[in-house]
């Protein structure tokens, strides 16, 4: 076990030290100029300004060299400043995170809450009505497109039904609870501010459906699938001709089995949720990682989608490196290969 | 009958159930011809676009502006009184084209890669799937949307975009595709009667372990459908005023009440993703008769 520990921590380092010469590269060689498009037309035909320009953020030393200063100071956890902001990009990915990881986490928990149970349903059910409609919505859950989605909830909830609140983490006339955490849900109920709850909950509803769509569609698929593939396994038939009950069978000898996949999914899932909130976090206006991304890069600050890019990237192979050491624990085997 | 034994002849879940030939053809290859009839309009609508549309998608006329669906606008006008209908079957032409192109390339380029991998082995191997699992552990639209920025905006720019981040999932598919086949009888046979290693990859392992790769291309492409469509929506896709589906339901999007400018190009994307995840389910089918009968 220990072996396979650091076997896998040490694969999971040497990749995220590659993710950083990676982003640095493709930042550095594709052809966009971030001096001509930071600084005003007027600004950038005056060939000292730019030079000057270039001096202060360093783009005018040797890649290698570029390379170093971004390395070592990554080391001490300094992703630069960001050129729009004028702040450290740490200090922006430390105010904008926990909005993403409130979202993130939601959407993941409902995914995970309706998907797994709908997907066992489906597989003992077969063909049934239940297994329809999980086919039915898993397949609009994978095939739409999050920004339609979103807009077709926001139209029919916020605009025409006025049931749900609009877009933000809380109405406009509120001021956020005292920051502890940052996650609105947990700072207001230790503030005690149930009023601010409320509302932070209700705006979550919306951007939490959309996000989880796609993903509950899938853990949806997965369960059912490999429900399936368990029930037809001979110990199951051997469980039932014993005599067992239906319901020991499928909880019993079944499910842990079937999950097995399902763990692994819902590790990447969970990932992918963490680092595919753009869409959402654009239409919404969440003030989380997603929208922060999307401007940075519409406004080509180097320094910061530098930042995100590799702060995604190290998320995923995290989240990958707990799958494979849960995966080593749910089933023994992983460790013998 | 006491209630622990009734499980053993409850087994009718698991059982096939009998069924006519008829059904079981529905059963079998029902979706896949749904899913490929799906597609086939909507190329014949993508290439016949100019003889079916009713306006140039370009034609501003601000006096209509905002008109629901009616007979003269089916689909109603934008807010600059583009004729909806007219610029979502221009549209076509842009997302199925951008959509098919990334995927295809990404999947020759990935399969090549992958392929050779597997083939040669050793320290290649290594290196280059040590570069795949790299490139997968980006997440794809981040990525694509930091190099779309930086090359600028533009549809074939925002297609490179893509294509760097997805090839990489094709090479590990068809890497573990060729492991299989590299070890059968047939492959030494090859070797033995003298053919290349080209020659042998691309004519022998390929053709033999073509089925995935086709499946995955296939579910893909509605998948890079959406994700194209994303980068337009995000205004880092498509150059206005190119009619194209992401693009036009962000233009649309901020209308309450004048719903179809952003819904009609959605169930666009909507019907023709689901076409090719129903052609890709019913091609997986067929080729795997052992998930063939779920």
């Amino acid at each position: 076990m220990l072996r396979y520990l650091t076997s896998r921590i040490v694969a999971t380092f040497v990749m995220a030290l590659l993710a950083t010469l990676i982003v640095f590269l493709i930042v550095s060689l594709v052809p966009g100029d971030p001096v001509l498009s930071q600084l005003g037309d007027m600004a950038a035909s005056n060939p000292e300004i730019v030079k000057a320009y270039r001096a202060k953020w360093g783009l005018d030393l040797p890649l290698y060299e570029q390379y170093w200063i971004f390395l070592t100071r990554l080391l001490n956890g300094d992703l630069g400043i960001s050129i729009t902001s004028q702040r450290p990009v740490m200090a922006d990915i430390a105010q904008y995170a926990p909005a993403t990881i409130e979202l993130g986490t939601i959407a993941f928990i409902l995914s995970v809450v309706i998907g797994v149970p709908f997907g066992i349903a489906a597989a003992v059910a077969r063909d049934s009505w239940i297994d329809h409609s999980a086919r039915f919505i898993s397949l609009i859950g994978v095939s739409s497109p999050v920004f339609w989605l979103a807009f077709i909830m926001l139209t029919v909830f916020y605009g025409w039904l006025q049931i749900a609140p609009g877009p933000g983490r809380l109405d406009p006339i509120d001021l956020p609870p005292p920051r502890v955490t940052g996650a609105f849900l947990i700072d207001s109920a230790l503030a005690s501010r149930w009023d601010l709850l409320h509302t932070a909950v209700a705006h979550l509803v919306l951007p939490s459906i959309v996000l989880c769509a796609a993903t509950l569609g899938l853990i949806t698929r997965t369960t059912r699938a490999s429900m399936l593939d368990t029930l037809g396994q001979d110990y199951v038939r051997v469980a039932r001709a014993k005599g067992l009950r239906e319901r020991a069978v499928i909880v019993a000898h079944a499910l842990p089995n079937a999950l097995i996949p399902v763990v692994t999914l819902g590790g990447l899932a969970y990932a992918n949720l963490l680092t595919g909130t753009v869409m959402t976090e654009t239409i919404f206006s969440w003030p989380g990682l997603g929208l922060y991304t999307f401007r940075s890069a519409l406004a080509l600050d180097i320094p910061a989608i530098m930042g995100m890019t590799l702060v995604f990237a190290f998320v995923y192979l995290l989240i990958n490196l707990l799958v494979d050491l849960s995966y080593a624990v749910l089933d023994p085997r992983v460790l013998k290969r | 009958m006491s209630e622990a034994s009734a499980p053993i002849l409850d087994a009718t879940p698991f059982e096939p159930r009998a069924r006519t030939s008829g059904q079981r053809w529905r059963r079998r290859y029902g979706l896949a011809v749904i899913g490929a009839a799906i597609i086939v309009i909507w190329i014949v609508v993508a290439l016949a676009a100019p003889l079916l549309a009713h306006y140039p998608p370009h034609a501003v006329d601000v006096t209509v502006r905002l008109l629901p669906p009616s007979a003269a606008h089916w689909l109603g006008t934008d807010p600059l009184g583009r004729d909806v209908y007219s610029r979502l079957l221009f549209g076509a032409r842009v997302s199925l084209f951008a959509g098919i192109t990334v995927v295809v390339l990404g999947a020759i380029f990935g399969t090549l890669l992958g392929g050779i991998a597997a083939y040669a082995g050793g320290r290649i191997e290594e290196g280059l799937m040590r570069f795949t699992d790299l490139m997968l552990c980006f997440p794809p639209i981040i990525l694509a949307m930091a190099i779309a920025a930086a090359m600028g905006i533009g549809t074939i720019n925002t297609m490179i975009a893509m294509l760097i981040v997805w090839w990489p999932k094709f090479a590990r598919l068809a890497r573990s595709l060729v492991l299989v086949q590299r070890s059968q009888e047939y492959v030494e046979a090859a070797h033995l009667i003298g053919y290349g290693p080209s020659r042998v990859l691309l004519k022998h392992i390929l053709p033999n372990s073509i089925g995935p790769l086709i499946v995955l291309v296939t579910l893909d492409v509605g998948h890079a459908i959406i994700v194209f469509s994303g980068l337009s929506f995000l205004g880092l896709g498509v150059v206005p005023p190119t009619p194209e589906w992401g693009a036009m339901v962000s233009e649309n999007r901020e209308l309450v009440e004048q719903w179809w400018g952003a819904t009609f190009p959605g169930l666009a994307i909507l019907t023709v993703v689901m076409g090719f995840n129903f052609l890709g389910d019913g091609i997986r089918d067929w080729l795997d008769p052992r998930a063939r009968r779920r």
